[in-house]
């Protein structure tokens, strides 16, 4: 079997002591949108940091089809000295594509989020909503078949957080995409995800593993999303009473 | 055709989400600023009113007649003889001696202070040695090194420079220091997500984002430079400077103490437009940038 993404016996150490990960051990299938639960402590934010190879496993080893796995963060972390085009055009900047070609894939990246008219405008000028979109656009021209997901909706209203889990889908699904997803908001994992991998807390590691069975596209508010989304969110709430006292 | 739309509208379908996010997007995107002209009066003319009250107190001092007119002139003898100095081509001379130093001063200093500033910043080492002695070079008042520079360069523009570029490097070179310290974390971890290390995270993220910090040091290091540079004109013998420092000893040494105080006009003028480019390009920044507070 093809994997995308392949975790073996990782873990993470930090300096002061602080064990983040021990000992995960996760399979992703190319194409595949797997979504990370936990309570804070949990090492989700560790995990994608190390997926990323921004930060040192300490055991364990890591494997990411293709080397390369983009990042999308909480905060869009746009560049304000940049318009929103160039933002876009920075990863295919620093692989050296050509300045002419940059700019057509920048626009057509920015055309899949629905943004192709803002290429000129600064970062500022946009919305919440509309800057993480540029943010995904900026994270589509890594041009990796992994896109690492960090709480990317935390921030936004229900209503734009609910159009953006459409838009993500979509472009998901048109790009065949493989999708590492961490979020704290079990409906929204249930929502995206293939898969949700629900994480134990100090140190993190995997506890239990839920398919979602549900038909795409899934709404929030459906019957079978609910009933999942609670199932989870009990076992994630007796993993939680667990470090009481 | 009603009925279209109200099939378009079935949640989850490519239509019905594009035009809902369209609706978002026009709700949440920021509003056009006001009227350019109208802020133009807003800031200008508390200033011009300043600058009246300024001139009357003046007048006012003058009249009192606290000392003679001949030594304190009133603003209706300055500015007449400060018209009549701006007519002739040997004032212009020693304002272009000026601002030739002042600039060519000032860029060799700006030079100095990036390469410093960003070779201290970028190496552990560089910064544990030199951090402190630049924080501390800045504390030392510029017209303190002039003895030493005059007897190094025996006067004239060398020792004029040196004191420009001792006087203002310092503070371009710790206006990158504290640029490089607040370029958010998480900036740096998207550039590095992005292929970029090394030399490269400093030219694609670290760098740019250091620029406001940059821009105060620019700022502050003009202000030293000037001043430096007009201490010197001051102190440096007469012959060998030339330029407004000079023109000022002169004026006062032929007892003309309306041009005097007409000189120190102008010094005070460039000054201001100096600070108002310094103010517009900070401005201008802060504008593109979204870092208006009206704004957010």
């Amino acid at each position: 079997m093809t994997v995308a993404v392949d975790l073996r016996g990782v873990s993470k150490r930090y300096p002061g002591g602080t064990v983040a990960l021990s000992g995960v051990d996760l399979a992703v299938r190319p194409g595949e949108f797997v979504c990370l639960v936990g309570a804070s402590g949990c090492g989700k934010s560790t995990l994608l940091n190390l997926v990323a190879g921004l930060d040192s496993v300490t055991d364990g080893s890591i494997e990411v089809d293709g080397g390369r796995a983009a990042f999308m963060f909480q905060e869009p972390a746009l560049f304000p000295w940049l318009k929103v085009g160039q933002n876009v055009e920075v990863p295919l900047k620093l692989r050296g594509v050509g300045r002419a070609s940059r700019r057509a894939r920048a626009r057509e990246l920015l055309e899949t989020v629905r943004l192709g008219d803002v290429v000129d405008k600064r970062p500022h000028e946009l919305s919440g909503g509309m800057r993480q979109r540029v943010a995904l656009a900026r994270t589509l021209a890594h041009d990796a078949g992994v896109l690492l997901m960090d709480e990317p909706f935390a921030a936004l209203d229900a209503m734009t957080r609910d159009a953006l889990h459409d838009e993500l889908e979509r472009v998901w699904l048109e790009r065949n995409l493989t999708v590492l997803f961490v979020t704290h908001n079990v409906s929204e994992a249930v929502r995206l995800g293939d898969r949700i991998i629900l994480l134990a807390s100090r140190p993190g590691r995997v506890i239990e593993e839920f398919e979602v069975e549900a038909p795409r596209p899934r709404r929030l508010d459906s019957p079978d999303v609910a009933a999942l989304a609670g199932r989870v969110t009990e076992r994630l709430k007796e993993e939680v009473r667990r470090h009481v006292g | 055709m009603s009925a279209d739309v109200s099939a378009g509208r079935t949640g989850g379908e490519p239509d019905a989400i594009a035009e809902e996010l369209a609706g978002l997007d026009a709700l949440e995107a920021a509003p056009e600023r006001s009227d350019r002209g109208r802020r133009l009066w807003r800031s200008t003319w508390p200033k011009v009113l300043a600058i009246a009250i300024g001139i009357a107190a003046w007048q006012i001092v003058v009249e009192t007649g606290w000392r003679p007119r001949s030594i304190l002139a009133p603003p209706t003898e300055v500015f007449p003889s400060l018209w009549e100095m701006i007519q002739t081509g040997t004032f212009w001379g020693q304002v272009a001696t000026t601002m030739q130093r002042a600039i060519l001063g000032f860029a060799v200093a700006v030079a100095i202070g990036l390469v410093i500033g960003f070779a201290v910043a970028r190496f552990t080492v560089l910064r544990a040695a030199f951090g402190s002695l630049i924080t501390g070079l800045q504390t030392m008042p510029s017209i303190a090194w002039f003895p030493l520079a005059i007897v190094l360069f025996q006067g004239g523009d060398s020792a004029i420079f040196f004191v420009i570029v001792l006087g203002a490097a310092p503070s371009v070179a710790n206006g990158v220091l504290a640029g490089v310290d607040y370029v958010p974390p998480l900036l740096v971890r998207a550039g590095r997500n992005m292929g970029a290390s090394g030399f490269g995270l400093y030219r694609t993220v670290i760098g740019p984002a250091s620029f406001p910090a940059i821009l105060a040091g620019l700022k502050q290091g003009w202000a030293f430079s000037w001043r430096s540079l007009m201490a010197g004109e001051l102190i440096v013998p007469i012959g060998e400077a030339g330029g407004l420092g000079t023109l000022l000893t002169v004026t006062r040494e032929l007892s003309e103490y309306a041009q005097m105080l007409g000189v120190m006009i102008v010094i005070l003028i460039i000054g201001i437009i100096a600070d108002g480019v310094f103010g517009w390009a900070n401005n201008s920044l802060r504008r593109r940038w979204g870092l208006d507070s009206d704004r957010t």
